[in-house]
């Protein structure tokens, strides 16, 4: 009940004593807090972006996050300068962390589209005052995603060979191929999230050039504005054009993990060869994208003071999301255990036997413990309702969606079909040191945003201002 | 609800500013106040006119006279021309241009080319939306003469403006400026090019 929040359920919300909202079942029901108006929401949303409110936190969370970018930007360097042979990865574990963390990162993103698309067709009101932020957290993460394939081939300076172009020697990519699939659907998930979060921020950076003070702002703000005067005419277009970009994410959300498990499922590895692989993968995205919205949004609404617009309500709500994803991903791990002995054929049965009790054995039971066991924490109210319990539980879950792309990358890849063919992959340093530089490339971005962008969509959170008092009135 | 009415006396202005008037613009405190204008406006006759609003006020668009929107339809050909366009991109040069043999297998192999001509669907429909939209509504334009209005940067804030224009045919300064006042804004300027 308390999850349908569109315009019906709004009749069904009483008021309390406070004056807050609740849902009949007396969950936190709160979107935005009575007391917003126009102006504060625009205020509030708008000044950490103007003037920069608690500077001391944002250095100290900032120049860390820069120290790790440039650790990347070393590790890559030394990368092209010798080759992927400082990696780890050797025949038969050719595709070692790249792949991991390619996987990881963008399943990460995926949690931005789903709340910014999926949720606004869904007419979800919830999503209004998150959506913009975990559509720049899908940007920066798809980024970070983007860099680990292209310094995977070798010869990154080579990357355009991917492309379809009119070349010299009349060579075409292999459409036929899920690695050529990948490319086509990374790069339009970039550009579509990029234009649907342009379109989305247009307003605000209005509503930033009329607002700032200083010259060089208004310029800066004034050049992303466009000129937009918030005409009713050019809402009314901009809208439809908004709507129609959600509808074309929703299905492209989908349509990118689908892509990303093809370069498993089309292979005949034992553990990749699953027809169960597109949807498994769509759900664990979404499970470690929220995972992630929560790990980043729950201290940054305790730093700006947010609470009253990311209130406990959207907590709860993504912590019902992750538990529902959660027992997506559990099934998918059921199923590839039952499958594997069911199907009767030896390597598919060794495989399943060799991820649990083999060499890496270890890895599949801390996954199993981070990303099953732990996550049941959120049968509880408290703990959904809780910011420093779901904060522990999003962190759980993200440490498990890394190790459940390493169990599947790795622990398949380690034991061929013939034994002597059986390697082990130990990651170097300079993997771990490139892992570690895109968490500073995407946290680096990321305050960045925070610091020049609203986070928070300002006409959005009008609009709901707008509807909280006519539900009132 | 609304403060006094104070209308600035329009011969003064124009003797100080010698600019070319553009539309009389009234202010209003909340969204259904302006929407109750439009409507108000376009039975009274006024064809030429715009709204200015902080967030998107439904039905405001349509009150004032603008029924027909493009965007979907454009975005729907940018689709069709992105899907055909990327399906015959891969049958022609997988099938015809150069053709591997694997095995007997058709060189018009469609399942295979499914999940590129989807993706090129969605991008080019994407980009069709945006472009369409940005194109109707005449965007990048830094300057207007709206941006004139003393007090018009809350139109990105928290107050809703209604502009009769100049151009219109029915357009009189006296008459508009009278009729804005019967809609109890919370004042009226007039908007210089």
């Amino acid at each position: 009940m308390e999850r349908n929040s569109g315009g019906l359920a709004a009749r069904n919300m009483e008021w309390d004593d406070n004056g807050s909202m609740v849902s009949p079942l007396g969950y936190p029901a709160r979107l935005i807090a009575p007391a917003e108006s126009f102006r504060t929401v625009t205020d509030k949303i708008g000044g950490i972006v103007l003037e920069h409110p608690r500077e001391k936190i944002w250095w100290t969370a900032f120049l860390p996050s820069f120290c790790l970018l440039t650790v990347l930007l070393v590790a890559l360097s030394y990368l092209v300068f010798m080759g992927i042979g400082i990696w780890g990865v050797n025949i038969p574990i050719a595709w070692g962390f790249a792949i991991v963390n390619f996987v990881w990162w963008i399943g990460i993103g995926h949690a931005g589209t789903f709340i910014s698309a999926i949720l606004l067709l869904l007419l979800q009101k919830w999503r209004t005052t998150i959506n913009r932020f975990t559509e720049a957290m899908t940007l920066f993460a798809v980024m970070c995603a983007g860099l680990f394939p292209l310094a995977h081939l070798g010869r990154p300076w080579l990357f355009y060979w991917l492309l379809p172009y009119p070349d010299t020697m009349a060579l075409w990519p292999q459409f036929r191929s899920p690695l050529v699939w990948d490319v086509f659907a990374v790069s339009t998930y970039f550009t579509v999230s990029f234009i649907f979060w342009y379109v989305g921020l247009l307003p605000d950076v209005a509503t930033l050039r009329d607002k700032a003070l200083t010259r060089g702002k208004q310029v800066f703000y004034g050049i992303l504005a466009m000129g937009w005067r918030g005409s009713a005419r050019h809402w009314q277009r901009h809208q439809s054009a908004y709507l129609l970009l959600a509808g074309l994410a929703t299905p492209l959300v989908l349509s990118v993990h689908s892509v990303v498990s093809f370069d498993f499922a089309v292979a005949i590895v034992p553990g990749w060869h699953s027809t169960i692989f597109p949807p498994y993968f769509v759900a664990g995205a979404i499970y470690s994208g929220f995972a992630m919205v929560l790990n980043i949004v729950i201290p940054i609404r305790k730093i700006y003071g947010l609470e009253n617009l990311i209130t406990l309500r959207h907590l709860n709500n993504m912590g019902n999301v992750m538990l529902a994803t959660g027992w997506m991903v559990t099934y998918g791990y059921i199923m590839e255990a039952f499958m594997s002995w069911y199907s009767g054929e030896v390597f598919e049965r060794y495989m399943m036997w060799n991820r649990a009790f083999g060499p890496y054995g270890w890895t599949f039971w801390l996954l199993i413990a981070t990303n099953v066991l732990i996550p049941q924490a959120l049968w509880s109210r408290r703990v959904r309702t809780s910011p420093a319990l779901l904060f522990c539980v999003a962190l759980s879950v993200n440490i498990g969606m890394w190790l459940e792309r390493f169990v599947i990358v790795i622990t398949s890849l380690h034991r061929d079909f013939v034994p002597s063919m059986w390697r082990m992959y130990y990651p170097t340093v300079w993997d771990w040191l490139t892992f570690f530089g895109t968490i500073g490339l995407f946290l680096t971005l990321l305050f960045l945003f925070i610091r020049y962008l609203p986070m928070i969509s300002i006409s959005e959170s009008r609009e709901l201002v707008a509807e909280q008092k006519g539900a009132a009135r | 609800m609304s403060t006094a009415v104070q209308t600035l006396l329009p011969e003064i202005e124009w003797a100080t500013t010698g600019r070319r008037i553009y539309g009389v613009m009234a202010e209003f405190e909340h969204p259904e106040q302006v929407l109750e204008a439009a409507r108000r406006a376009h039975t009274e006759g006024y064809r030429r006119m715009d709204a200015y609003t902080p967030f998107p006020v439904e039905g405001l668009a349509e009150e004032l006279g603008q029924r027909s929107n493009a965007v979907p339809l454009i975005t729907l050909l940018g689709g069709i021309a992105g899907g055909l366009g990327g399906y015959f991109m891969q049958w022609y040069s997988m099938g015809m241009l150069y053709p591997f043999n694997i095995g007997e297998r058709p060189r018009n192999s469609w399942p295979m080319f499914i999940p590129i001509t989807f993706e090129l669907t969605v991008l080019i429909a994407s980009f069709s939306a945006l472009i369409v939209m940005l194109a109707l509504n005449r965007l990048p334009e830094p300057h207007h003469p709206v941006f004139n209005t003393p007090g018009f940067e809350r139109a990105t804030i928290d107050r809703f403006f209604l502009c009769i224009e100049a151009r219109d045919e029915k357009f009189n300064l006296g008459e508009v400026t009278a009729f804005l006042e019967q809609l109890k804004p919370v004042r009226i300027r007039e908007v210089r090019e």
